[in-house]
């Protein structure tokens, strides 16, 4: 694997996350992370969405008119949406039912619309795919450590499996409720970034103003 | 090249192609998975009828459970068995909408706001020794959003209500859809469905139930709060499911020894 091949596919994970540097994609991240499984089905549906959205239009690119490029990969997005909703539906029905409307919500994934506007309209369809896989990929980071962090403290299990035993069920664990709510996901979101930034300082933005001392000595 | 791909023909070209390419991945994804998808509604109805019965174990295969229920077709309008009618290929659903196997109720009697009621329907029932021990019967009516599609289950008395549930509806999640709460499922087995005088008494109260008053403590299930345009449907489809126009003959012939 060439170092630019590598660079595209890689970089989106931890470098250039779409979630956490990008801040993009967070409506789905609070919405179905309660569950690992769950969790795993929407990554995977995700990453393929992306990136065959991804390939589609940069396969078309030369032939986009300029003036109906959006409504174009809106159609080709909602198209793989639908597609991806249907092999659900008929694979993992369960799952489909417990995704319900986030499946289709993928449309609207700034995710998918990003990289098809910014990164598939200018490159050849090859890379195309792998920063689709790449930024599916960082979605799916995110999301597995929100919702490992959701199941095992919200509900005691880890992918249905029970880790800690909850009272309800004569256990010791009172699981705390707030981090089966979609609220708990916004905290876990900004831990995530606090960690990644602290890992990678390159992230960190400058501080948009500088607290002065709050007296001067002119004032005394 | 730039100037080309810009042109209004090229524009109309190009939306006309993406349109037919993409229409034709979708309907082509639709139509090679549809009897799958088939098969997954078919299976969540029989795994709403074993749950209504209190009979649905996850380790098990629906189909096994399945065998141990027996379908059977009910002649509506006579309450009595239909033995000459093909129990797999009836579709209820489909002969609710058919003018030729259904009627047109009149208004004041279609409290459920179902429009039209087939003539027959699918009963299931668990049987030992030929004594019917849980009976089965399909319900629906229309609630606030949706129809609401369901099962209700009855002990051998014919009487005492072991389960309730709906397979279909789309009620709004965590008001109305509560009627999926599994805690509030389980409060309806044990009620009587019918009073001393054989009429529908079974009801969703708004509230929750005193259950110092003999007449709630057998009949009433508490509401639910936020819900009460999906309660109040559920009430009315069981007064019309259970009731006269329903189910009632059929029962009235199972207790006076065979339908």
């Amino acid at each position: 694997m060439s170092t630019i091949t590598k660079k595209i596919l890689l970089h989106p994970i931890f470098s250039n996350n779409p979630v956490a540097l990008q801040i993009l994609g967070v409506c789905s991240a609070l919405a179905v992370t309660t569950s690992m499984q769950v969790t795993l089905v929407m990554c995977i549906a995700l990453t393929t969405v992306t990136a065959f959205s991804n390939l589609s239009i940069s396969l078309i690119r030369n032939q986009i008119p300029s003036s109906i490029r959006i409504i174009v990969q809106m159609t080709i997005i909602a198209s793989l949406v639908i597609v991806v909703d249907q092999v659900l539906k008929a694979y993992a029905f369960g799952i489909s039912k417990q995704l319900s409307v986030f499946v289709g919500l993928i449309i609207t994934n700034c995710i998918v619309m990003g990289r098809a506007e910014a990164f598939a309209m200018a490159n050849p369809p090859g890379v195309s795919f792998l920063d689709g896989i790449g930024n599916g990929l960082g979605y799916s980071v995110v999301l597995i450590f929100v919702a490992s962090i959701r199941e095992v403290l919200g509900a005691g299990k880890f992918f249905g499996m029970t880790v800690l035993p909850v009272v309800n069920d004569g256990g010791w664990y009172v699981p705390n409720g707030m981090l089966l709510l979609p609220p708990s996901a916004f905290f876990l979101i900004a831990i995530f970034i606090w960690l990644l930034r602290d890992w990678k300082k390159d992230q960190q933005e400058a501080p948009d103003f500088k607290a002065l001392p709050q007296v001067n000595k002119e004032a005394m | 090249m730039a100037s080309n791909k810009d042109s209004i023909g090229n524009t109309i070209k190009t939306a006309f192609l993406v349109c037919l390419v993409s229409s034709i991945i979708v309907s082509f994804s639709a139509i090679a998975l549809r009897p799958l998808q088939d098969a997954n509604k078919v299976r969540e109805v029989k795994k709403n009828i074993l749950a209504a019965a209190g009979l649905y174990d996850e380790s098990l295969t629906v189909e096994e459970q399945f065998g141990a229920i027996t379908t059977r077709i009910v002649d509506l309008r006579t309450g009595k068995y239909a033995p000459d009618m093909d129990v797999d290929a009836y579709d209820q659903r489909k002969a609710s909408k058919d003018p030729a196997q259904s009627e047109k109720l009149v208004a004041s009697d279609d409290i459920a706001s179902i429009k039209r009621m087939e003539n027959y329907a699918k009963v299931y029932a668990v049987e030992e020794n030929g004594e019917i021990k849980t009976l089965i019967l399909p319900i629906r009516g229309y609630a606030l959003w949706s129809t609401l599609w369901g099962f209700v289950a009855l002990e051998s008395d014919l009487n005492t209500i072991v389960g309730l549930g709906f397979y279909e509806h789309a009620e709004t999640p965590g008001l109305g859809g509560e009627i999926d709460n599994p805690k509030w499922k389980s409060i309806w087995p044990g009620k009587q469905v019918f009073d001393a005088d054989g009429d529908v008494a079974v009801y969703i109260k708004k509230g929750s139930v005193n259950s110092s008053i003999a007449t709630e403590k057998t009949h009433a299930i508490d509401g639910l709060s936020g819900a009460t345009l999906t309660v109040n449907g559920v009430n009315n489809l069981l007064n019309f499911w259970l009731g006269n126009d329903g189910f009632a003959p059929f029962l009235n012939n199972l207790k006076a020894g065979g339908a």
